[in-house]
């Protein structure tokens, strides 16, 4: 088992911390859910162990080696990101072997095999791609580039529906064949809630939770009812978020009761309203503890 | 696959349900293989562990059994293990909260009876 281990990382854009100490783990053999809102810092995050931008304080191991400027711990880690590091006019055939270059354990077979299940045409250039296709590209680059770790920014952006699907297919069977360490962060939180083991939330720049996707489930529960009984009943319990409409009111507290009177009801939440009531509701504002 | 739909229950219970309901309805007899924990995680889009988990739980009631390097097997004797839980489950589920309901409204032992029959006949 290999572990990239962040420890107090932060890092500045001008006066503006992106990342603000910073501390979590990485283990091959688990797939990570890598969950914030817009600006929260999971790409600064994603690209600062990949040593794409530099950090201001804190450090970052693979197994104890520091990382930052360490070119042969770093071909252990493939990030795919936002943008695509490669000139537009190369063709994809060609990204694949100049990605060989550096990961010498790239898998061009599986690469090509790939993008005939994507109908991508490896002798189409990159700069000429639609947004999904480049998406793709990146995709299939990133998931044979035979790297221990992968980090996944987005993955699916501008992926349709069935090549979305396809996409948490291969990155199972993936996951499976190589046991390797993969990072998703991503937006769309309930198509692939079931995939991650662990999950880390960071917001501000800061990780406000990092928890096994199963205790994460399972720590609270929402009660929905009339406004004054779901206030009556919950008025001793930790409130986590609250949302009412007419006079019907649900909240989701931390814990789950035993039981709840006549007229409640109480349900399990799923993943992303449990990320929407933890980073501060849909408006950026409301009960943030 | 869209069986996992019931966000009330732990994904790795739903998926042991799926299997067992396969048993039970005959889709998979009882010595034939069922799918791996590989394929059963890519198809659902569930991660591995907690499809392990799913399966596991199977084999400790001993519904399912491993064959090393093989795969995972359906038990001799795997439906009537099934059955026979799913009965306890029906008496706890339905039964007892039906006597519960019936004890409020006040309704006897005798008029259940005749209730239960007439809902046989319809």
């Amino acid at each position: 088992m290999s572990v990239i281990r962040l420890d107090g990382v932060t890092k500045y854009f001008g006066k503006k911390a992106a990342l603000d100490g910073v501390s979590a783990e990485f283990e091959t053999g688990r797939i990570y859910g890598l969950l914030g809102r817009n600006g929260a810092g999971k790409s600064t995050l994603i690209n600062s162990v990949c040593n794409r931008v530099r950090i201001n304080k804190g450090e970052i191991s693979l197994d104890g080696e520091r990382l930052q400027e360490n070119d042969k711990a770093l071909g252990h880690i493939y990030a795919m990101s936002e943008g695509v590091n490669l000139p537009g006019d190369m063709r994809i055939s060609s990204a694949f072997k100049v990605t060989g270059d550096f990961y010498p354990n790239f898998d061009n077979e599986y690469a090509g095999e790939l993008a005939k299940r994507f109908g991508l045409d490896v002798k189409k250039r990159l700069g000429r791609l639609s947004t999904g296709y480049r998406t793709i590209a990146k995709i299939i680059i990133a998931l044979s580039s035979g790297a221990e770790f992968i980090f996944l920014d987005e993955p699916v952006l501008g992926l349709d529906a069935n090549h979305r699907e396809l996409f948490y297919r291969l990155l199972v069977e993936r996951f499976i064949d190589s046991g390797c360490c993969m990072v998703v962060s991503t937006h769309l939180i309930d198509e692939c809630a079931n995939l991650f083991e662990h999950v880390i939330i960071i917001d501000k720049g800061k990780v406000i939770c990092s928890e096994s996707a199963e205790t994460l489930l399972n720590e609270g529960c929402a009660i929905t009812g009339s406004a004054a009984a779901v206030d009556r009943f919950c008025k001793d319990m930790d409130i986590l978020s609250q949302s009412s409409m007419g006079g019907i009111k649900s909240v989701y507290v931390r814990g789950r009761p035993e039981s709840v009177p006549n007229g409640l009801e109480i349900s399990k939440p799923d993943m992303q309203q449990i990320f929407v009531s933890i980073t501060g509701g849909q408006e950026g504002e409301g009960d943030t503890k | 696959m869209d069986f996992l739909t019931d966000s009330d229950r732990p994904i790795y219970i739903q998926l042991s349900d799926w299997i067992a309901d396969m048993i039970i309805q005959g889709a998979v007899k009882e010595g034939e293989q069922v799918p791996s924990t590989t394929e059963i995680s890519v198809t659902c889009k569930v991660n591995p562990a907690t499809a392990l988990k799913g399966i596991n739980m199977l084999v400790d009631k001993n519904v399912l059994y491993k064959k090393r390097g093989v795969g995972m097997f359906v038990s001799e004797g795997a439906v009537k293990i099934l059955k026979e839980e799913r009965k306890r489950d029906f008496q706890e589920a339905y039964v007892k909260t039906m006597a519960d309901e019936a004890k409020k409204l006040g309704i006897g032992k005798k008029e259940i009876i005749a209730m239960i029959e007439r809902s046989f006949e319809e």
